[in-house]
């Protein structure tokens, strides 16, 4: 197997007296879309700068393509960063932007006009060279971000919250491109965001960061399906846990354990359940319509609460806003239960 | 805001009266410069440029514009170099006593000035004159250069503030090394700062005269000097007249520009 694209190990930050990051060891393969998530102030973007150049690490070390770069400059590495601002030069127009860095590697005029017209191209800026950055929506700033970037086709692309400015329809529509812009490249793209669906929905696996260390590594459907801490299970989806007493009482065992809210059907109290289930029994203290589904909180018997989120399949918001104060039972699949580091 | 009849136009009063203040006697200066009575009789009785051709025949007014413009140049030059680097030094690195530093820049403009020239002038004397350097165009040069470093310091932190180093760092990233960076990105984004400081200082440095007092040796005759040696000699009158007006232009203009520089936006943004 060939090198990883990225390769950190033992890599620590401290500023003065702030551990930014705390020990992060990671591969990324060549040609993934790779997602680091985790709340702000989790140490994602300071991850991002020691890969690109501009921290030095306090210990441990980057390696890019098998070499080790951690004493290296930012303009002697191959990676290229789409900054969270932008930064893009205001003095120069769109196309003086995209031509950058192929200018100050002298690559030739007619060489890198054509590459920075195709990489303009790719992101659908046609029309845009002369234009100034001030003159741009926030939209196409990205664009021009993410073209001065992939022209010079680097070995791994660093995106810090690239679409964090952007409103919510136009993030979406973002989000689908940028994916199809790496699978035509083939660059691997590391990406920084807070958002966790944006995070599940574009990347081949994700980092999910919690001070300054990663807690789980996975793709997505592993760390929401199978998270392996508490702060996880939290942060990836709505937190469903049950632990202590209650883990005894309803499922016969000892630890936390977690269940996502989408894998629980809330049933009559006297419903039939079978060996392959388990089930907990309590009162429904909240009901949320939400369009397509309803948000039950269940308080349980045996103690603390879950949620139940449920298919408006039949029902209507006249019928389950009178479930308030109910009994029910929660019925799940043993195999959709999972035991987690508390 | 909702003011009465009465607040508003007190308040117009106010402003009116205060500009006039200000502006009424520099017109008369320069109306009085194309009267054709030497008397300076009001109202004019007719329109001349002779006292402005008389102006610029005048070796001794000459000399001095000439002079002026030498020390001019000469500040300018050295807050252009200092200020620049004390601007991104205090906005780049954090440094012990960065704060002190910051307020020892920005003194000189509120000293009074005859207490730096004061200064200046023992310092001068006691540091300088045993190598055999007497006060001359250098001690005005540097005497100036005190605090036209303001202007240059204060234009330069303003810009640097508001660029941020993300920038810089995206230059890195695309592959420049530190000299291409401030070569391509650093000094284009700074050039209009620096043109606006640069004028500031020079503007200041033209028209000053306390510190000039006292740093110029006895050969060094700035514009300022000349006026102020010539106003008591009434045969010298139309021609000092001329001379005011003649600066009070020559620093309006440089201010102008750096206000239309520093505060235009558009291009830096
Ligand atoms: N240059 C810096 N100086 C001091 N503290 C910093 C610096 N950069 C980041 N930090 C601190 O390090 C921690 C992690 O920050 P950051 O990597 O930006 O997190 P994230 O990108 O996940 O929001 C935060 O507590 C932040 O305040
Ligand atoms: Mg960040």
């Amino acid at each position: 197997m060939s090198d990883p694209a990225v390769r950190l190990c033992g890599l620590r930050k401290s500023f003065g007296g702030v551990h930014a990051v705390t020990g992060v060891d990671l591969d990324i393969a060549d040609g993934e879309f790779f997602a680091m998530l985790g709340p702000s102030g989790s140490g994602k973007t300071t991850v991002l700068r020691m890969i690109a150049g501009f921290e030095a690490p306090t210990s441990g070390t980057v390696e890019l393509g098998g070499a080790d770069v951690t004493r290296l400059a930012p303009f002697e590495r191959d990676v290229n960063t789409v900054f969270q601002d932008y930064a893009l030069f205001p003095h120069m127009d769109v196309l003086g932007n995209v031509e950058y860095g192929l200018r100050v590697k002298r690559v030739p005029r007619a060489e890198r006009r054509g590459r920075a017209l195709a990489a303009l191209a790719s992101v659908r800026l046609e029309g845009y060279e002369r234009r100034r950055p001030g003159q741009l929506s926030g939209g196409q700033r990205q664009r021009v971000a993410l073209a001065r970037a992939l022209v010079n086709r680097p070995r791994v692309l660093l995106l810090d919250e690239p679409l964090g400015a952007l409103d919510l329809k136009l993030r979406e529509e973002m989000q689908v491109e940028l994916k199809s812009i790496q699978r035509e490249v083939g660059i691997t793209f590391l990406f920084v965001t807070h958002d966790q669906e944006e995070a599940l929905t574009m990347s081949d696996r994700v980092a999910v960061f919690n001070e300054g260390r990663i807690e789980q590594v996975g793709t997505p459907a592993e760390v929401y399906e199978r998270p392996a801490t508490a702060f996880v299970a939290s942060f990836v989806g709505t937190s469903n846990l049950i632990s202590g007493e209650a883990a005894q009482a309803v499922l016969g065992k000892e630890g936390t354990f977690s269940v996502r809210p989408e894998k629980l059907r809330v049933a009559a109290l006297g419903d039939p359940v079978d060996g392959a289930e388990h089930s907990a029994t309590g009162t429904v203290s909240e009901v949320v319509y939400a369009g397509p589904a309803t948000r039950f909180v269940v308080e349980l018997d045996a103690g603390g609460r879950l949620i139940a989120l449920q298919q408006n399949l039949q029902v209507s918001s006249m019928d389950v806003t009178g479930l308030r104060g109910t009994r029910v039972r929660l019925v799940w699949q043993r195999r959709h239960e999972f035991a987690i580091v508390p | 805001m909702n003011l009465s009849r009465t607040a508003r136009a007190t308040l117009w009063a106010a402003l009116a009266g205060g500009l006039a203040v200000i502006y009424v006697p520099l017109l008369v200066v320069l109306l009085n410069s194309f009267n054709a009575d030497r008397t300076f009789g009001w109202p004019p009785t007719g329109f001349t440029l002779r006292w402005w051709a008389a102006a610029w025949n005048s070796t001794g007014v000459r000399d001095a514009l000439w002079t002026s413009v030498q020390a001019g140049l000469g500040a300018t030059a050295i807050a252009l170099v200092l200020g620049t680097m004390v601007a991104f030094a205090v906005q780049r690195y954090s440094f012990f006593g960065r704060d002190a530093v910051s307020l020892l820049i920005i003194l000189p403009i509120a000293l009074p000035g005859i207490v730096t020239g004061i200064a200046l002038n023992n310092a001068f004397r006691t540091v300088l004159e045993p190598f055999g350097v007497g006060l001359g165009m250098f001690t005005v040069v540097v005497g100036h250069a005190t605090f036209c470093v303001v202007t240059v310091y204060n234009n330069v932190l303003a810009r640097l503030r508001r660029l941020g180093a993300s920038v810089e760092e995206a230059s890195a990233d695309l592959g420049a090394d530190a000299f291409t960076t401030f070569r391509l990105v650093t000094f284009p984004m700074m050039r209009s700062a620096l043109l606006a400081g640069g004028l500031l200082a020079f503007a200041l440095s033209f028209d000053e005269i306390i510190v000039t007092t006292f740093t110029a040796g006895a050969g060094v005759k700035t514009l300022p000097l000349w006026i102020f040696e010539n106003l008591f000699r009434p045969n010298q009158a139309p021609v000092v007249n001329v001379v005011a007006a003649a600066l009070i232009v020559l620093s309006v203009v440089p201010i102008y520009l750096a206000q239309r520089l520093s505060g235009g936006g558009a291009s830096a943004r």
